[in-house]
């Protein structure tokens, strides 16, 4: 796979990665509106997949509740715009839920610093006591999954049920301004379009790092064999509560920006089938390579997308079936094929050669094993 | 160096009422190489487990350097205080090279925030270099543990506990698997690596075992049926009828 990958495979990263980041500086100069409005809306994806990368693609961590943590921080984000749209007086669902006065864990978010530093908090908070505590009781695999699709399962629950406090099904939504700046204008859009991108490229670069440590070894080595972590004097504990409280703040960050360019948050964009979604995303574009995390985050939202507006009736099955075509015939996604593609050219060129590269080219046979 | 380096007293452990261990007690030596060998089901895997933190004893306690009381703490924390574990199928990190692996076991600060900004000092690097000409994988640094052959593998597992630096060294079925000729690789490994510090060995090949042995422990249904140099165990009437007989019948079956 790319990540240890040799260094032919690196330079070819790095010069996708470069074209990749000219191009969506360039995109407000050829996009319209709309379309630049949802191209950061994959964008804030991105970001959210590399979180989910980081927790199942490296160390094996299968999250089925990332919606969650991408819900409260978008959650968080949409207090404040709201409060910011009803000038202090009462948001329009209280009233008509029948609240005479703004509840006192809403008061705070009239502050834009403290909703967007409560944005991060509670998600890593929250994914930092589950994290202790499904790693300190040993709960593995399948069972982490299924704890975490009921984490994503309740939080809609009790969204739907706080109606007063939450917005309900509906949601949050209806915002006008964000820090004073009128957030229907085209240039403030570009902004935090603008702002998406920075934060994509600094969340990649900052997990690039990350995966590259030896921090980033010990987290596959935790997805290889977590007993032999524990058996080389690591505590396996700390390192998963870490990562999964990194990877929710990731989310967290991701759902703020999300909903400062889509203008909505409900309970049904955090449940347990747009997380699966999420991790769709990551296996798509290729599971532990943080290039196929964001290839995929906006591969197949632009697919989702279009198949949408060219087909009305039948786009979830094209959707479908591009997945089970993926997951088939590239079970380490689009990059995984490329990484195939680049080996096998590497292959030829070098028995062309003296072959006395062939040492920094990784082998073909540690490949898959 | 004389003394004792881990001592086990009255150990007991039960699994739903089958006692896997009954009351068992003995004690190995600093430097000392010691086979355990029994029929299936002895309890000897399980004693490992013990020792090592995995399986906590129903009743009993060990000690560690005289006075540490190893059934107080977790895995992790007895590995640091220098008792590694190879396990019967080779537990390596498949997705990582061979050097990496190394560098992950290596003894260090195995801290959350010290790995973030941990650095190969050359030092570390020359130590894991010479590790692996140790265990005859100097060649094959850069190649995925996952593409080894699985006497590779339990070699490189053995590579690992060695850059832990432990003081007492356990392990599990070194040899099961492994051809003739890896065996005596194996076994050659063994004698270096036990100069320096004791290893206790679970071991089923009984050529192995008379091959490299100094000291036996023979373990029947949980306890300890005798104990003494290769010779004495091999003439001992007791071991012939539950143990050595059964194992040349399993050895003809081959």
């Amino acid at each position: 796979m790319a990540r240890l990958g040799s260094k032919e495979g690196s330079q070819v990263t790095r010069f996708i990665s470069l074209a990749v980041i000219a191009l969506l500086l360039l995109a407000p100069l050829f996009l319209s509106e709309f379309r630049l409005s949802l191209l950061g809306k994959f964008l804030s994806y991105a970001i959210l997949a590399l979180g989910i990368d980081l927790i199942w693609g490296y160390t094996g961590m299968l999250s089925l509740g990332h919606g969650v943590f991408f819900g409260l921080g978008a959650y968080c984000t949409a207090m404040y715009l709201k409060l910011e749209a009803t000038g202090g007086g009462l948001p329009d669902f209280m009233s008509w839920s029948g609240l005479t006065g703004l509840p006192w864990f809403w008061q705070p978010f009239e502050h834009g610093w403290f909703a967007l530093v409560m944005a991060i908090v509670l998600p890593v908070s929250l994914a930092a006591i589950l994290g202790y505590l499904t790693s300190r009781s040993r709960i593995h695999g399948v069972y982490f999954s299924i704890l975490t699709q009921a984490l994503a399962l309740i939080f809609v629950i009790l969204f739907v049920g706080q109606q007063p406090y939450t917005g309900g099904t509906n949601g949050i939504t209806n915002f006008s301004t964000i820090f004073g700046y009128d957030l229907a204008a085209p240039s403030v859009q570009t902004v935090l379009y603008y702002i998406s991108v920075f934060f994509l490229v600094a969340t990649y670069l900052f997990c690039h790092r990350l995966v590259n440590s030896r921090f980033g070894r010990i987290l596959v080595a935790i997805r290889d064999s977590e007993n032999r972590v524990r058996f080389s004097g690591y505590n396996p504990v700390w390192f998963k509560t870490f990562v999964l409280a990194l990877s929710a703040g990731i989310a967290g960050l991701a759902g703020a920006l999300f909903v400062t360019q889509v203008g909505i948050i409900s309970p049904a964009m955090m449940g347990i089938v747009p997380s699966i979604e999420m991790v769709i995303w990551v296996a798509v574009g290729g599971r532990g390579t943080l290039t196929g995390a964001v290839i995929g985050a906006i591969l197949v939202n632009a697919a989702k997308s279009s198949f949408r507006e060219s087909f009305p009736d039948a786009w979830l099955y094209f959707l479908g079936f591009l997945f089970i075509l993926v997951v088939l015939l590239f079970p380490d996604g689009i990059t995984g094929l490329f990484t195939r593609l680049s080996h096998r050219y590497h292959r030829v060129t070098s028995n062309i050669s003296t072959g006395k590269t062939v040492k920094s080219v990784q082998p073909l046979e540690s490949n898959r094993v | 160096m004389g003394g004792i380096i881990v001592y086990l007293d009255g150990i007991t452990v039960s699994f739903d009422g089958f006692k896997a261990i009954d009351n068992l007690s003995t004690y190995v030596e600093y430097g000392e190489l010691r086979f355990f060998i029994g029929p299936n089901g002895a309890g000897k895997t399980t004693l490992l487990d013990v020792i090592c933190g995995r399986v906590k004893p129903t009743k009993g306690r060990v000690f560690f350097r005289e006075d540490i009381d190893i059934c107080r703490k977790q895995e992790h924390e007895i590995v640091r205080l220098g008792i590694s574990r190879k396990f019967q199928t080779p537990a390596v990190f498949a997705n990582l090279t061979v050097f990496e692996n190394l560098e992950l076991s290596m003894r260090q600060n195995r801290s959350v925030f010290s790995s973030l900004s941990a650095k190969l000092t050359s030092a570390e690097e020359d130590m894991i270099r010479s590790n692996l000409e140790i265990i005859g994988l100097g060649q094959k640094a850069n190649i995925k543990a996952g593409s080894l052959a699985h006497g590779e593998k339990q070699w490189l597992e053995i590579g690992m506990l060695l850059v832990q630096e432990p003081e007492l060294l356990l392990l599990d079925e070194p040899v099961a698997g492994m051809t003739k000729k890896e065996t005596e690789k194996t076994g050659e490994l063994l004698r270096s690596v036990a100069v320096n510090r004791s290893v206790l060995v679970v071991e089923h090949d009984m050529d192995f075992v008379r091959d490299f042995a100094r000291k036996v422990t023979v373990m029947h249904e949980g306890k300890i049926l005798c104990e003494g140099p290769v010779e004495k165990i091999q003439n001992d009437p007791k071991v012939i009828e539950i143990y050595l007989g059964r194992g040349r019948e399993t050895n003809v079956k081959h």
